[in-house]
């Protein structure tokens, strides 16, 4: 919808009889002259995360309202390290609709938020921790869009920037290491980098087979598909048992080797490489789901991989992870060769370890031929 | 703006405003200096841009850490000439994308009047929109032809209407010009120079390239497809007027990827496309072959997997080109076995590796839709090398099967192909 905005278009305040006709008469040219659609315009985004009302008090401790429900995903984006709080906040009586293999359908208005953090040490969180920023995506009647808010040193309040930002961090991990980061806040633009699907934004954890898991509510563990059911947010799920689920990659006892790995480069991978994300035209789809070979990345030749090949030959090898180029730019850190390519400084170990076991357990075999 | 007047001058400046909406009065133009913060101040206009929009950077050396990227239909990024502007991103950090400028806008797209250097990985990369144009950009990478450049310098790929003119790109580890999985292409009156591939027209359809200029690439001109895309077949692109001299580099592309196969010296080549026309060009001292013309089968790349793609190239013609000197120095594998099996130091000009869809000849031949038709290349000389009936398995008894210098059987003219239309380009 194209608004009219007076300040666009100044007349002297004699000439009040005009103004509504100049209106008219602009509103219709616009509309009807210009093949092109006219870019909606939408409220100006909220500049502070307090106006959205999700936290109790400041937010300093991500303790949600009421109404702002906390989730959590079975396998999650590595991201530096950093931990995440994750909420969906629907508007009051309105409803989820669930899919099968997609995101859920929420309705306009809904709020996704998800927190990024350091504890101060992990091995114990009492202590505290460091909110770095606060990352929004709001269904707006076109669609869905993504806001960064970045947490001031008080911690006390995050604002928007849509240009994001680089943050110094450290933390003591779970192994008593200390450990630091240069930590990107991503700009919005880079927000659309994962979560573009096609021509939209698209939110990635909220989808069955991620969100099939139990959480610990205040009123105890319960699942998370049967608790949006059962308060009203979530129409059209089936039991838990017979909805999709994929592997928590870290935990043998969810899945095989090969479902966890699956599912690490699911969740690390496919924002981008699916057969709609941004890194289609590379033809390598991650998506659990895919069956064909090739298209995961067995044998398959590189495409504008650049350096980022390494030197090898095939994304993937059975039998030999070194060399399949997917490790090679798992592995690495550098920007013209680094997987994935935003939002990464450091290198997920675990998860490279996991995808090294993965290839090193297929048995080798040779390229296809015709 | 000033009060206004009179009701007269209100309605007047009303119809205006209706004639502007097609013809835009004023083009905002939001204008980006060099200097320490030029990152954060180029990226929020980038993303705060309005369709219609000109962000234009000033004079100087910008010195960026992360990508740029744009995702705002219709906006122009324009520098002051691209020796006066530089987009410098040899600080990036990890982390924070892996091109110069990554653009995702859905249509209009235009780049012009500066020059990026030493991306980390491609320095301008425009993914699926429709209408783009780079206009006298430059790209280079400071430390001369090294592997570890980006890959690509401009990289349109599942585009639409691409005009590419007037640019110059230089060092980069893959093609300087490279044309991906795209449709209704010009690249013209580009110079490409100690790239891998000077220019690369990939799993494409309807390009014209014409009037470029490219020297001391490890191989000119390419125009490939491989398997495994979304865009499958390569087809319909025309070759013509271009100055292919002495590509004779070195080949530093890492392994792996598909430009790492092709031979130093080698001028044009065309792999596992369909109807190309390559005429009028001067091809030049490219030591190894002026022309070649080869089915996917000869990368021993595996493509089985991928059922709907094509390996073979088909309906080519090759005609009334200039193609002088070179072959003289064979490279890789099989153009050395080619030149030995001959029994010279040299490589005909015009060399092709005889792979046919045997499904779809008859008697023995493609129909002439399909045809290979090489005419009126002046001295140019030839050779059918017989891929499929080669067996140097054995390097010391090499099968040389129906190697053949006769040019006779691919004599002749075909139809030739239309020039590519782009709406408002002359």
């Amino acid at each position: 919808m194209l608004r009219w905005h007076p300040g666009a278009f100044r007349c002297g305040p004699r000439f009040n009889l005009i103004a509504p006709l100049m209106a008219t008469l602009a509103l219709l040219a616009c509309t009807a002259g210009c093949g092109t659609k006219s870019s909606a315009q939408t409220d100006e985004p909220l500049e502070k995360l307090s106006q959205y009302g999700l936290f109790v008090g400041n937010g300093s401790t991500q303790e949600p309202v009421p109404g702002v429900i906390p989730y959590d995903l079975n396998s999650a984006l590595f991201s530096d390290y950093a931990e995440k709080f994750r909420f969906v906040k629907l508007p009051p009586g309105t409803s989820a609709e669930y899919r099968g293999d997609e995101s859920f359908e929420f309705p306009v208005g809904t709020i996704i938020a998800k927190t990024f953090s350091y504890p101060h040490d992990a091995r114990n969180r009492a202590l505290g921790r460091r909110l770095l920023e606060t990352r929004i995506l709001k269904r707006e009647p076109q669609g869905w869009v993504g806001m960064p808010y970045i947490w001031n040193a008080q911690q006390t309040e995050a604002v928007l920037d849509v240009a994001g930002d680089m943050v110094d961090v450290s933390w003591t991990d779970e192994a008593g290491r200390q450990r630091t980061n240069n930590y990107i806040i991503p700009n919005s633009n880079q927000c659309k980098g994962c979560h573009k699907l096609g021509d939209e934004m698209q939110p990635i954890g909220p989808k069955a087979r991620h969100l099939n898991r139990d959480f610990a509510y205040d009123h105890g563990s319960e699942n998370q598909l049967a608790y949006w059911t059962r308060s009203g947010v979530l129409k059209g799920s089936p039991r838990p048992s017979d909805a999709p689920r994929l592997a928590v990659w870290n935990d043998p006892e969810s899945g095989t080797l090969d479902e966890r790995a699956r599912a690490w480069l699911e969740i690390n991978c496919a924002h981008c490489h699916n057969s709609a994300g941004p890194a289609r035209n590379s033809g390598l789809d991650l998506m659990a789901a895919q069956k064909g070979p090739t298209q995961f990345g067995i044998f398959k030749t590189p495409v504008a991989a650049g350096r980022g090949s390494g030197g090898r030959d095939y994304d993937i090898v059975p039998g030999l992870p070194d060399k399949s180029i997917m490790m090679f730019r798992i592995s690495s850190v550098d920007p013209g060769i680094m997987m994935p390519e935003l939002g990464k400084r450091l290198i997920h170990e675990e998860g490279a370890d996991l995808v090294r076991q993965w290839i090193a357990s297929m048995p080798a075999s040779n390229p296809p031929t015709r | 703006m000033q009060s206004f007047r009179s009701p007269l001058i209100c309605l007047t400046c009303a119809a205006f405003l209706a004639a502007g909406c097609t013809e835009r009065a004023v083009t905002k133009v939001t204008k980006i200096e060099p200097g320490a913060d030029a990152q954060k101040r180029a990226q929020t206009a980038l993303i705060k841009a309005k369709p219609g929009e000109v962000i234009e950077f000033g004079e100087g050396k910008f010195e960026f850490t992360s990508t740029l990227s744009l995702d705002v239909n219709n906006v122009t990024i324009r520098g002051n000439g691209n020796d006066k502007t530089i987009l410098a991103f040899n600080q990036q950090g990890q982390g924070t994308g892996g091109e110069g400028i990554l653009v995702t806008s859905k249509e209009k797209f235009t780049i012009e009047d500066l020059a990026i250097e030493d991306a980390k990985g491609d320095s301008i990369k425009v993914n699926g929109c429709t209408g783009v144009t780079f206009r006298k950009v430059r790209v280079g990478w400071t430390g001369g032809s090294k592997e570890t450049n980006g890959g690509y310098g401009l990289y349109p790929v599942l585009s639409k209407d691409v005009l590419i003119e007037d640019c110059i790109v230089r060092e980069a580890s893959d093609a300087g010009i490279y044309v991906g999985q795209s449709e209704n292409i010009i690249v013209r009156r580009n110079l490409v120079e100690r790239n891998v591939a000077g220019i690369e027209i990939e799993n494409s359809v309807n390009a014209d390239v014409y009037e470029n200029v490219a020297t001391d690439n490890t191989g000119g001109i390419l125009v490939f497809s491989l398997p495994d895309l979304q865009k499958k077949i390569g087809h319909h692109c025309r070759v013509h007027n271009n100055q292919v001299i002495e590509n004779n580099h070195e080949n530093f592309a890492p392994k792996g990827n598909i430009v790492a196969n092709v031979p130093a010296g080698t001028g044009v080549m065309i792999l596992a496309n369909r109807n190309v026309e390559i005429f009028d060009n001067e091809i030049k001292n490219n030591q190894n072959i002026g022309v070649s013309i080869c089915s996917y089968q000869v990368t021993q790349r595996p493509f089985a997997q991928d059922p709907v793609y094509d390996p073979y190239t088909a309906a080519i013609y090759v005609h009334d080109n200039k193609i002088t000197g070179g072959g003289d120095k064979p490279s890789g594998m099989l153009g050395k076995i080619v030149a030995s099996l001959l029994g010279e130091k040299k490589l005909p000009a015009i060399v092709y590796d005889g792979v046919v869809d045997e499904s779809k000849t008859k008697d023995g031949a493609l129909p002439p839709e399909l045809a290979i038709r090489i005419h009126n290349n002046g001295d140019a000389d030839f050779v059918n090398f017989d891929l499929p009936n080669l067996d140097f398995s054995n390097p010391l008894a090499i099968k040389k099967g129906n190697i053949s210098r006769d040019l006779k059987p691919y004599e002749g003219d075909m139809p030739k192909l239309a020039p590519v239309k782009i709406a408002g380009v002359k």
